[in-house]
């Protein structure tokens, strides 16, 4: 079940449409396809995560949460996403007007890019290069100069602070993602993204990698919750230092945006975790218990990959309610006196236990 | 090149993921631009920042902890570049890989080392 190959009915349907018309006319409403698709499960995971987050900060502190507009405030969200498009868009004097227009498109376009990337199921992927792993690193750190212009072109000072900081931030933290995923890259022995899935089907890569593997999981949980600006690494939207961080001076939809990008990143760095530590969209098996196994495999595997993202997103929410809000010195101190050295041990004992055959 | 869904070469369907980025924002933008309200005064196009009337530009030059961090970054960061080809083919290589690439990280350990004692990962 969880084996069925997507990749089969696509390439069923490309067939058909070829021979309906020429080639690159095919090619074209193919395109169109994907990237409606692309924008309804964006559009459809983004009100999901926000509604999830808003629930669960509520649980978090003994509230109730949404809970009017609708069944447990279901349409709290859409009514929400309408009010903020009926907005007016301010435009303010002195701001570098390009710039500030530039901004939530190179946000939006970052995160669009790597949730192409995200294997969902068997086939069931839109992009898949033979280094899909890097490129989906390369293409997340597009976000930060995003941020960066925002904060630059909006002519204040609290959004330039505030950018500032999440520059250091995420470039910071980038080191210790890129430097766990390639440990686990190590491991694998490929980059491209279904050759990773296809690689745990034993077992996922957190189990068979030994400590190593453990090591880089919690190293990367860490840094993608800085990388997403959350929990308590937020402090480029320290609200009672800096107002709102970078996005201060944007108002309406073009807040929106910067809104949107931070739910979807979360959802983003919840699937790379998934991807790369806990078999993407591999049902979970556990050795010798066949029966076990036989029902694990009957589950979908969007649906396997869905919840795995989401648990990892529920711990990452966790984290924002458990541990306060650190300082500047403290963050950065923190990724480059222990995550960086610890990252770069981790590797070569990683590479150790790879040359001599010591893993699962 | 590989190639995924439909059959088309991954490039394409990058491009295509990108242009839909963009076809995004750039949509919602304009249905706000029809149906939000307008309007226009000149203390609506005052800076908000916290409330009060600001003081003097805010493009000014800033804090040079920030620089040095970007620099650090720009090192460890080519480093991974280096690093990944390297990480994908370690497997088949064997040992002699672990020895190169210990050497390599070596001496970007003392590098980090250096800065470290240097002081530049102190902040000020």
């Amino acid at each position: 079940m969880y084996k069925y190959n997507f990749g089969t009915l696509t390439t069923m349907f490309d067939q058909w449409l070829e021979s309906l018309m020429p080639s690159w006319a095919a090619t074209t409403i193919e395109c169109v396809i994907i990237g409606v698709a692309l924008l309804l499960v964006y559009a459809c995971l983004a009100i999901f995560y926000i509604l999830y987050e808003r629930k669960l900060c509520a649980w978090f502190q003994c509230r109730l949460g949404p809970n009017r507009v609708g069944p447990w405030g279901l349409l709290q969200v859409f009514a929400d996403m309408f009010k903020i498009l009926i907005k007016e868009l301010i435009s303010l004097k002195d701001t570098d007007k390009f710039l500030f227009a530039l901004a939530p498109y190179l946000i939006i376009i970052a995160s669009m890019l790597v949730f192409s990337n995200l294997p969902w199921a068997n086939g069931l992927q839109i992009v898949d290069f033979n280094i899909g792993v890097f490129f989906m690193i390369a293409a997340s750190s597009i976000g930060v100069l995003g941020i960066l212009l925002a904060g630059w072109s909006s002519n204040n000072k609290y959004t330039l602070i505030g950018a500032m900081r999440s520059g250091a931030q995420m470039i910071s933290y980038e080191l210790s993602i890129g430097l766990s995923i390639m440990t686990m890259v190590v491991l694998a022995g490929t980059m491209n993204v279904s050759g990773f899935v296809a690689g745990q089907e034993q077992g996922w890569f957190l189990f068979r990698g030994h400590i190593p593997a453990i090591i880089a999981f919690i190293i990367y949980l860490i840094a993608a919750t800085a990388e997403t600006n959350r929990g308590p690494f937020d402090l480029p939207e320290a609200e009672h230092e800096l107002t709102a961080g970078y996005h201060t001076e944007y108002s309406g939809i073009h807040f929106g945006f910067f809104y949107l990008a931070e739910y979807l990143n979360l959802f983003i760095v919840s699937g790379i975790a998934t991807l790369v530590f806990l078999g993407g969209w591999m049902p979970f098996h556990i050795p010798g218990w066949d029966g076990f196994n036989a029902i694990m495999d009957y589950i979908p595997s969007v649906i396997w990959f869905l919840g795995k993202a989401f648990f990892i997103s529920f711990v990452i929410i966790w984290f924002k309610w458990t541990f306060p809000r650190v300082r500047i010195d403290q963050m950065l101190a923190l990724e480059w006196k222990y995550l960086m050295p610890i990252g770069m041990f981790n590797l070569i004992l990683m590479t150790l236990i790879v040359t001599f055959g010591l893993h699962f | 090149m590989e190639t995924s869904v439909f059959g088309i070469q991954s490039d394409t369907l990058m491009v295509t993921a990108l242009l839909t980025g963009a076809a995004l924002v750039f949509a919602a933008l304009l249905i706000a631009r029809l149906i939000a309200p307008r309007s226009f005064s000149v203390k609506k196009a005052e800076p908000y920042e916290c409330g009060i009337p600001t003081r003097g530009k805010s493009m000014l030059q800033f804090n040079a902890g920030y620089y040095l961090v970007a620099i650090l970054f720009l090192i460890f960061d080519v480093e991974t570049v280096f690093l990944f080809p390297w990480a994908t083919i370690s497997k088949s290589i064997g040992s002699t890989a672990l020895l190169s690439v210990g050497v390599f990280l070596f001496i970007l350990i003392l590098g980090l080392a250096y800065a470290w004692k240097k002081g530049v990962l102190k902040w000020q």
